[in-house]
Parts: structure tokens; C-alpha cells; sequence
């Protein structure tokens, strides 16, 4: 999507669509409708780049993580690993792909097996996708036990006798111990309490500049992602809308929803209410997508173009895509 | 070694918080069971003395303390034929709800797990099973294989799985949805691998509580068959067969006959009942938290 | 707003505690808190999990789980103490005037129940209204929430809405008796950054159409700066600092405060963020002295060994802490003992 000459993309997603089938019907399903939860979406992920996905429920962004896990099956579209299409792979291929590609989750109760040691959750992805013995893996286990700050010793404890923000980094040790390349974070601090989330998130940070890693970070506080990322892509209803590097996004939004998104942010300090866009009505559901662009109903710049035509990503300016019939003149930057 | 600390640790937390009554009188059945041969002083619970049959219990006129709670039709002796009974009882519940679980466990993961056409068709005979009434169904098995120990264990297996394919079908589709399970995937698991260690594990406490309850079932319904005279035959001595066997000599006035065999069914059904109850609690890791 | 008139609650030494199966493990989930709330006010205590927020909430409307009990205290509304209330009192308190909102709609609404039949259970509970004036209160209510075609909502389900319309369904039942206070437990934490600012804006002018008293319970500053006056600051059970909103935020007191401040994330200043080390306390094994003295940069001997007791820094603001840190705090004398009562003016 950069147009920065030819550029080798880690991963790569092309007219990535996924729908879900709504079915009704008593003794044979029958397809009423569908969700459709990803629609033409392209993204661009490089070498040590760390990618935001900023967006509501319905947005998509979770689903594009799972899509890119191999979690969903696209129903059109292609991802690309490297250049290569990542649903021509054979079982060799997806074995490594799984090695390269791994995942955060947002719940750290939820994310680890309850009825395992430390040592085997860390240990299964080292098992099963790298073929270790059991000294390897205890080897890789200290190993990465101590790169995410925890004691090597919790291997042999248990994920109930740890504190949220410990599970959270033992699920981020888990996803790089087999040296991975890319690491899905979807909504890694959400679920922290406030005063851990900044300890993770410089832990994700450092462990990214170390190992070079590239990182895909999901989220809905805008303030976070923009904190770690260097661009950002912002999703509503399944497409992407808006794309630019963190600073051109704040400093030049032209996106009537981005606008919406940072706007609706909270204060930093009682001081800083300010006017702010309030958009009417709810999202719309992925399941009744409005016709034209998919947020006219509730945007307050709209023009009549807007109920027909969907609009196409196109650039703004440099490094700076959006999807928006209004992106001839510059829309008023956000009180940043 | 740490794994051993840590056995230990878990039966004694186990032994503290248990519900002494019933365990108390389940280790009693049990050891009756186990040391049958030594607690019964001679006496055969297959043939007995004719010339001593009908005895009342030993605080009677006419009882001995030979014969502590009297004699049978055939002059056996009712607390020998009680404590072996017992072995029985016991051996074709444990291995009958063994047997079932396995089958309905299996078939439920399955079911649960690939969903789809293998989920319905699972599904589909899990839901026709269960429509058969329980004891009539094990009345045409038995009829249909004989009687005898080891088929009535069988029975008994055959005739229950079915709930347990349904609870852990339940969990196993709850499972599935969550993020360890779908970390499992990321990290390159097979299907049967996560079955095996990841779902297997977490639906087992759902069916220990389940089982714990069954057998109190499965006790019973082995009566009523031996009772009816197709489950354990005569002359092995078993609760069901000695109130049928025991039934006739109600009106005559030899009550010992099925009071002693039927207060033995009621408390063991009972301590398991309970037993299962307080499992339930104890396995529920809401109620853990509490204490943990 | 009368400082002199009396607070509409009054909450004296509040203590409650979480106790285990055999009583062997006792968790201070709440810790001799006390603080007043006014008439017309938006007060909020902020703090992570397990600080006891919820807790209070819970206590105040007495309606904790029953491992929960309420060992010490007292919660004056209006004067009358509701820890001495007969359940059936609480009931009719419960709801007509006191009210509160919870973070989780799904667990909040039935699922097989209509939107009409559980915003009409509340009514039909504590008013006289029936029939044909009870739909159209009903209605009203939903208009007042901002919720369009309040006619077809009426017969709907609540898995027929999105989040931030049960948001505003949850937030229609609790205000359909016109309650004297509503109490909001993290009630935005679930909905989208956009719905969650029209949420707020409807709170607001809530407020200033019927004057109900707003107590808002969260772990998100932002909320704080958007909406509250007053801020009550919690750790590990019991109340660290008091403050209005603007001073907190310019001159936090207690180190906690200022830590969560700097490591909460906001779109400026991104690089002047610190995290605060460690983790928040098990409330079932805290350590001696100031409970925050672990992860406190400017913990000193004294922290460690004896707990802090609370000193104010002027009349609207207290502390609980031997070193505050505001930034004219080298002026505030060592406290004495006789100094604890100093507080109190801002009890109402």
C-alpha cells in the first residue's frame, strides 16, 4: 500500500473478505444473509514495522487477526507470507507459517490452560511446531521466562497462582519462543488493571526493538496504539477507512470517523473538554451495511455521493490513505 | 517429586473438607467388600445349614449370635450374604459407570469438537438411546445376552452413556470457543491432540460429578434387574436377589429377610448421592477460589 | 450547592470483609471508608481491580454475595442509617432511591423478558402507575434516553440491541423511579469509545433535568476528567486521597494517585509515560504499614512499619499518606496523632 518502491511485505493481506453465513430454517439451513465481517480488505505488514488496527465492535479488526492466525477461513481474497499465497501452502508450509506467525490474546485468564504447568504452555508451541525434546524445551522455556521479566523458576507453578499482568507476559513469552516473526496482538493490556498496562506494553516494545519483531496491534484506545505503532489503519465496518504513520494520522486526519474516534477520546485532564463531534445513531450492524460509504448514516459532513458510490482508498498525501468521497479538501485536523 | 508433594497435598485438602458421614460409610462397604473372606467367620454365603434357616437376628427368642442377623430361606447367613453382596453391588456399579462414561466421554468430545455432520449424527443416537426407558432396556439386553455378572456390567454400560455424551458435548462446544484452545491451534496442535489434552481435562471434573451420581443410580437399577430375576443370577448372593428372594417371607413375618438388603441399598445410594453433591461443589473452581 | 446542608449519603466507617468457607482466610475487601457524597453532586472513586470500589457499591445497596459481610460501619442516606433497614425496607429503598448500574448488560437485562416488561418491573414495584399510564412512563423513559421508536423498542428482546442501547435500557430502568442517587459501576467499560462519550452526555443532562446525584465508579481517568467533580482515590480497601477534580490532576497527593496518573495513557505527551512497578496487593495478605509502600518510589522507613493515617492538605483535600507529594507538601508539619480528625469538615 506504501509507495515506497518496491518493497518485500512480511505479510500481506489482498481483497481479504470474510463472511459469515446467517442461517435459518428448521431442518435444512438455509443461508438468509450474511455478516460480512471483512470486506476487500488490504494491509501491508514489514519487517519491524508495528501496524495499529484501531476500530469499534463490528469493525472487523479481531477478525483480520484470527484470518491472518489461519483461525477463520477467508471466504475471498489472499493472504500473502513473504510473497507467497498462504492458502497454497502444504502441511510443511503452514507448520512453518504457524512458527512464524503467533498471537496474543486480550484475556490472560482465558488464554492459558488451566490444567497445565507453565512449563508445558510455553512449552506445547516448541513441541508441536519446532519438535523439541523435553530438555530443549525446557532450555527455550528459561530462556524467554527471562526475556519477558518473569523468574525462570514459574515454570512448575501453575496459571492460577499468577497475577493477571504475570499471565499476560508468560502469553507473550509463549508467542515468541519459536522465534516468530510477526505476533498478532489483539487488545494485549484491555484486560490489565491501569497500572500494569503500561509495564506490558514497554515490555512488548522493547522485546519488538530487540528481536526485530513486526506486530499487528489490535485495539480500540486509540492513545495506546498510537502510543506503540508507526501507522495506523482504522477499520469501521469491515473495511479499512483511514491509513497513515501515527503522527500524519493525528496531526492531518481527514476520515470524518478517525475525526469521530479522536475526538470521543477521553481527556487527559479536566481542563482539555472540548468540543467535541458527536455522531448520531449506532454503528451499523456488519449484518445490514448501509449502501454508498458504510459510514454515511452517521457522518455530519455528508454529501449525496456519499449514499451511492462507496469510496475507494486513495492517497491524501504521502504515506496517507483514505476512503472518502469528501478527501479533495482537507477536513479540519483534530484538536491535537 | 514436586508432582508427589503436590499428589499428597491435593488428597489431604480432600480428606479435610470431605463429608465425613457418607465417605465414612462408603470405606465401610468398601472394606466389607474387600475383606469379605475375613469378616464372616466360615459361613458360605452360597449354601447354608438348612437346618438353621429363618433364624431371626441374634436379640430375638430363638436367634444366635452365630447367625448375628439371621438366616435366609436356605439357611444362609444374612450378614455374610450382606457383606459379599456388597462386593457385588459395588464391582458391577464401579465397572458399569467406568464403562459408560468412557463410551459417552468419547462420543461427546467428538461430537462437540468436529460439530457438523459427525456432531448430528452422534447426536441423533445419543437422543434415540435416551428416549428408551432405562429399566426396560436393560430388561431386553439381559434377556438378550443372559444373565451373569460380567454382562450385566455391560448392560449397565450400554444403557447409560448417554448422558454423559450430552454434558460433555455441552462443554466440550464451550471449550472450544476459548482462547487456550484456540492458542492450541495457533501453535500448530492436531485436532486429537486438543482433545486429548485440552478439552479432555476440563471436561473430566463435569464427569466424575456426573458419575459420582450415577452410581447410585446404577446400584439401583442392577437391583430392580436382579430383582426381576435377570441381572446377577442365583446363588451369588446379591442385594436385589435376596429382596426378591426375601419378598414372599414378608407377610410370614421374617422381615430381616429385605430390611437388612434394602437399608444396604438406601445407604449406599445415599453416601454416594451425597458424595456426588459435595463433589460438585469441591470440583467447581468457583468454589476453590473462595478458599484458594 | 449548600455547603451546609446535609450530605445525601454519609458513609462513617464502612468496613467490609470477604470471608472464606471456614472463616479462615479473611479478605479486607473494604477498610474503615468514609466519605460523603452531596446533593447534586458527581462524585467518583477510581481505582484498579481489587481496590474495593465495587465493594462499596455493593454495600451501599447492601447487596453483597453472601460471603461478603458488612462488619463495621455506617451508611447514612438522608439521615437514616441503611444498615439497620429490614430487607423489606432495602427493597423499597432499593430502586426508588438509591439506584445502580452495572458494567455488564447482559448480566443486567433478562434475556427472556421484554425491554417494556423489565423497565415496567421496576414501575410497577415502586409506583402506582398501571396499564395504559404505565406504557406511556415507559416510553418516556426511553425517550429520555435517547433511545428513537420507543413504541416498537417496547416488545424487543434485549439480544436485539447493540451494547450501548442496553447501556442506555440499564440506564432507564435504574432512573424509572426518579432515584435520589445512581450509583454507575464501571458502567462504560464495555462499550465502544464513541458510544461511550453519547453515554456520558446523556448522564450529564440526566442530571441536569431531574438533579439526581451521580456516584461513578471506574478505573479510567479519562471518565474522571470528562465528568466528575469530586474524586475519592482507593488502594487495597481503603481511601488514599480525596480531592476535586481539577487539583487532583494538577497536584496529585498520594504517590499512588500521581503514578496512576503519569502511567495512564493519554494522545499527549506520549513519551513523559512511566509505568508503576509491581502488581496491586492480594487483599487477603497485605503487607504491614502503608499498603502501597512496595511499589511507592518515595516509600521510607515510617511507610513500611506504620500505616498512614489520613491528613488534610486543605479544606477540600486529604491524604493518606506520611509524605504526600503535592507540591506544597514540604509545608504541611509531620502529622500528630490528634491531627486524624482533621478531615472530617469534608464529611458534610
Amino acid at each position: 500500500m506504501t509507495s515506497k518502491g518496491e518493497v518485500n511485505y512480511l505479510l500481506q493481506t489482498r481483497g481479504l473478505k470474510v463472511y459469515f453465513p446467517l442461517k435459518a430454517g428448521i431442518i435444512r439451513d438455509r443461508v438468509i444473509g450474511w455478516i460480512k465481517a471483512l470486506d476487500d480488505v488490504d494491509i501491508t505488514l514489514r519487517r519491524s514495522q508495528v501496524v495499529g488496527l484501531v476500530g469499534e465492535s463490528g469493525s472487523g479488526k479481531t477478525t483480520l487477526g484470527k484470518a491472518l492466525l489461519l483461525l477463520e477461513k477467508a471466504t475471498g481474497g489472499e493472504i500473502l507470507y513473504e510473497g507467497k499465497n498462504v492458502y497454497a501452502f502444504n502441511k510443511e508450509e503452514i507448520k512453518a507459517y504457524r512458527r512464524n506467525v503467533k498471537t496474543v490474546f486480550q484475556d490472560p485468564f482465558a488464554s492459558l490452560s488451566p490444567r497445565f504447568r507453565i512449563k508445558e504452555i510455553i512449552g506445547e508451541p516448541l513441541e508441536v511446531g519446532a519438535g523439541m525434546n523435553k530438555k530443549e524445551v525446557e532450555e527455550r522455556a528459561a530462556e524467554v521466562l527471562g526475556m519477558v521479566g518473569l523468574d525462570p523458576g514459574l515454570m512448575k507453578v501453575f496459571p492460577h497462582e499468577l497475577s493477571g499482568g504475570q499471565r499476560q507476559r508468560v502469553a507473550i513469552a509463549r508467542a515468541i519462543s519459536t522465534n516468530s516473526k510477526v505476533i498478532i496482538l489483539d487488545e494485549p493490556t484491555s484486560a490489565l488493571d491501569v497500572s500494569v498496562r503500561l509495564q506490558i506494553v514497554h515490555l512488548l516494545m522493547e522485546l519488538q526493538n530487540r528481536l526485530q519483531l513486526s506486530y499487528l496491534l489490535i485495539g480500540h484506545d486509540l492513545a495506546m496504539v498510537a502510543y506503540m505503532s508507526t501507522d495506523i489503519a482504522v477499520m469501521y465496518l469491515g473495511k479499512i477507512v483511514e491509513f497513515a504513520e501515527t503522527k500524519e494520522l493525528l496531526r492531518n486526519t481527514v476520515h470524518p470517523y478517525t475525526q469521530a474516534l479522536i475526538s470521543a477520546a477521553l481527556p487527559d485532564h479536566p481542563r482539555d473538554k472540548k468540543e467535541r463531534t458527536i455522531l448520531a445513531e449506532e454503528i451499523a450492524s456488519p449484518l445490514n451495511i448501509p449502501p454508498g460509504c458504510r459510514f454515511h448514516p452517521r457522518c455530519i459532513q455528508r454529501k449525496a455521493t456519499c449514499a451511492e458510490r462507496e469510496p475507494l482508498l486513495a492517497p491524501v498525501g504521502e504515506n496517507h490513505l483514505v476512503a472518502c468521497h469528501l478527501d479533495g479538501q482537507k477536513a479540519a485536523s483534530s484538536s491535537i | 517429586m514436586e508432582k508427589f508433594v503436590y499428589f499428597w497435598g491435593k488428597v489431604a485438602d480432600f480428606w479435610k473438607r470431605a463429608p465425613k458421614g457418607p465417605l465414612m460409610v462408603l470405606i465401610l462397604l468398601f472394606a466389607a467388600g474387600i475383606f469379605a473372606d475375613f469378616l464372616t467367620f466360615g459361613h458360605d454365603p452360597e449354601i447354608g445349614d438348612p437346618r438353621q434357616r429363618l433364624l431371626p437376628p441374634f436379640w430375638y427368642d430363638g436367634g444366635m449370635t452365630k447367625y448375628p442377623l439371621g438366616t435366609d430361606t436356605m439357611g444362609r447367613d444374612i450378614l455374610t450374604r450382606l457383606i459379599y453382596g456388597s462386593r457385588v453391588s459395588l464391582v458391577v456399579a464401579f465397572a458399569a459407570v467406568i464403562l459408560s462414561s468412557v463410551i459417552g466421554t468419547i462420543l461427546g468430545i467428538l461430537a462437540g469438537y468436529f460439530g457438523g455432520w459427525v456432531d448430528q449424527v452422534i447426536m441423533r443416537f445419543t437422543d434415540s438411546w435416551l428416549s428408551i426407558p432405562t429399566v426396560m432396556f436393560g430388561i431386553l439386553l439381559a434377556v438378550i445376552v443372559g444373565p451373569g455378572v460380567f454382562n450385566i456390567v455391560i448392560i449397565m454400560g450400554l444403557v447409560f452413556w448417554t448422558r454423559y455424551a450430552r454434558v460433555t458435548r455441552g462443554e466440550t462446544l464451550s471449550l472450544k470457543t476459548r482462547e487456550f484452545v484456540q492458542l492450541a491451534i495457533v501453535a500448530g496442535c492436531s485436532k486429537f491432540r486438543i482433545m486429548r489434552k485440552h478439552i479432555l481435562p476440563n471436561v473430566l471434573n463435569n464427569v466424575i460429578t456426573l458419575a459420582s451420581m450415577q452410581i447410585g443410580v446404577v446400584v439401583v437399577v442392577e437391583a430392580t434387574l436382579t430383582f426381576l430375576g435377570v441381572g446377577v443370577p442365583p446363588p451369588k448372593p446379591a442385594w436385589g436377589l435376596m429382596l426378591s428372594e426375601g419378598r414372599g417371607g414378608l407377610l410370614a413375618g421374617y422381615w430381616w429377610l429385605i430390611m437388612f438388603p434394602g437399608v444396604a441399598i438406601a445407604m449406599l445410594v445415599m453416601s454416594f448421592n451425597l458424595i456426588g453433591d459435595w463433589l460438585r461443589l469441591y470440583l467447581d473452581p468457583h468454589y476453590r477460589n473462595i478458599e484458594a | 450547592m449548600n455547603k451546609d446542608e446535609k450530605p445525601l449519603l454519609q458513609v462513617v466507617g464502612l468496613t467490609t470483609y470477604f470471608f472464606s468457607f471456614r472463616g479462615e482466610r479473611i479478605v479486607k475487601a473494604v477498610d474503615n471508608v468514609s466519605f460523603a457524597v452531596r446533593k447534586g453532586e458527581r462524585l467518583v472513586i477510581i481505582g484498579e481491580s481489587g481496590c474495593g470500589k465495587s465493594t462499596v457499591a455493593l454495600s451501599l445497596l447492601r447487596v453483597l454475595p453472601p460471603s461478603a459481610k458488612i462488619v463495621a460501619g455506617e451508611i447514612l442516606f438522608e439521615g437514616e442509617d441503611l444498615l439497620k433497614k429490614t430487607p423489606k425496607e432495602m427493597a423499597r429503598i432499593r430502586g426508588k432511591q438509591l439506584s445502580m448500574i452495572l458494567q455488564d448488560t447482559m448480566l443486567s437485562l433478562d434475556p427472556v423478558f421484554s425491554i417494556g416488561n423489565q423497565i415496567g418491573e421496576t414501575l410497577e414495584r415502586h409506583t402506582n402507575l398501571r396499564g395504559e399510564a404505565l406504557r406511556g412512563r415507559i416510553k418516556q423513559l426511553l425517550l429520555d434516553v435517547r433511545i428513537p421508536d420507543p413504541e416498537r423498542r417496547l416488545k424487543q428482546f434485549p439480544h436485539q440491541m447493540s451494547g450501548g442501547m442496553r447501556q442506555r435500557i440499564v440506564g432507564a430502568i435504574a432512573l424509572s423511579c426518579e432515584p435520589k442517587l445512581l450509583i454507575a459501576d464501571e458502567a462504560t467499560t464495555n462499550l465502544d469509545v464513541t458510544i461511550q462519550l453519547q453515554y456520558l452526555n446523556l448522564l450529564k443532562e440526566i442530571q441536569k433535568k431531574t438533579g439526581v446525584t451521580l456516584l461513578f465508579i471506574t478505573h479510567n481517568l479519562g471518565i474522571v476528567a470528562e465528568l466528575c467533580e469530586n474524586v475519592i482515590v482507593m488502594y487495597a480497601g481503603k481511601i488514599v486521597e480525596r480531592s476535586p477534580v481539577m487539583e487532583i490532576f494538577d497536584d496529585p497527593g498520594h504517590p499512588y494517585t500521581k503514578a496512576l496518573l503519569q502511567a495512564a495513557f493519554g494522545l499527549q505527551d506520549l513519551s513523559k509515560r512511566k509505568p508503576i512497578p509491581g502488581e496491586p496487593p492480594n487483599l487477603a495478605n497485605l503487607p504491614p504499614g502503608c499498603s502501597f509502600h512496595p511499589r511507592c518510589p518515595y516509600g521510607k522507613e515510617r511507610c513500611r512499619q506504620e500505616e498512614p493515617i489520613e491528613i488534610s492538605l486543605n479544606p477540600t483535600r486529604s491524604v493518606k499518606c506520611w509524605y504526600p507529594v503535592t507540591i506544597g507538601s514540604q509545608n504541611i508539619p509531620m502529622p500528630k496523632i490528634e491531627d486524624a480528625g482533621n478531615f472530617k469538615n469534608l464529611m458534610g
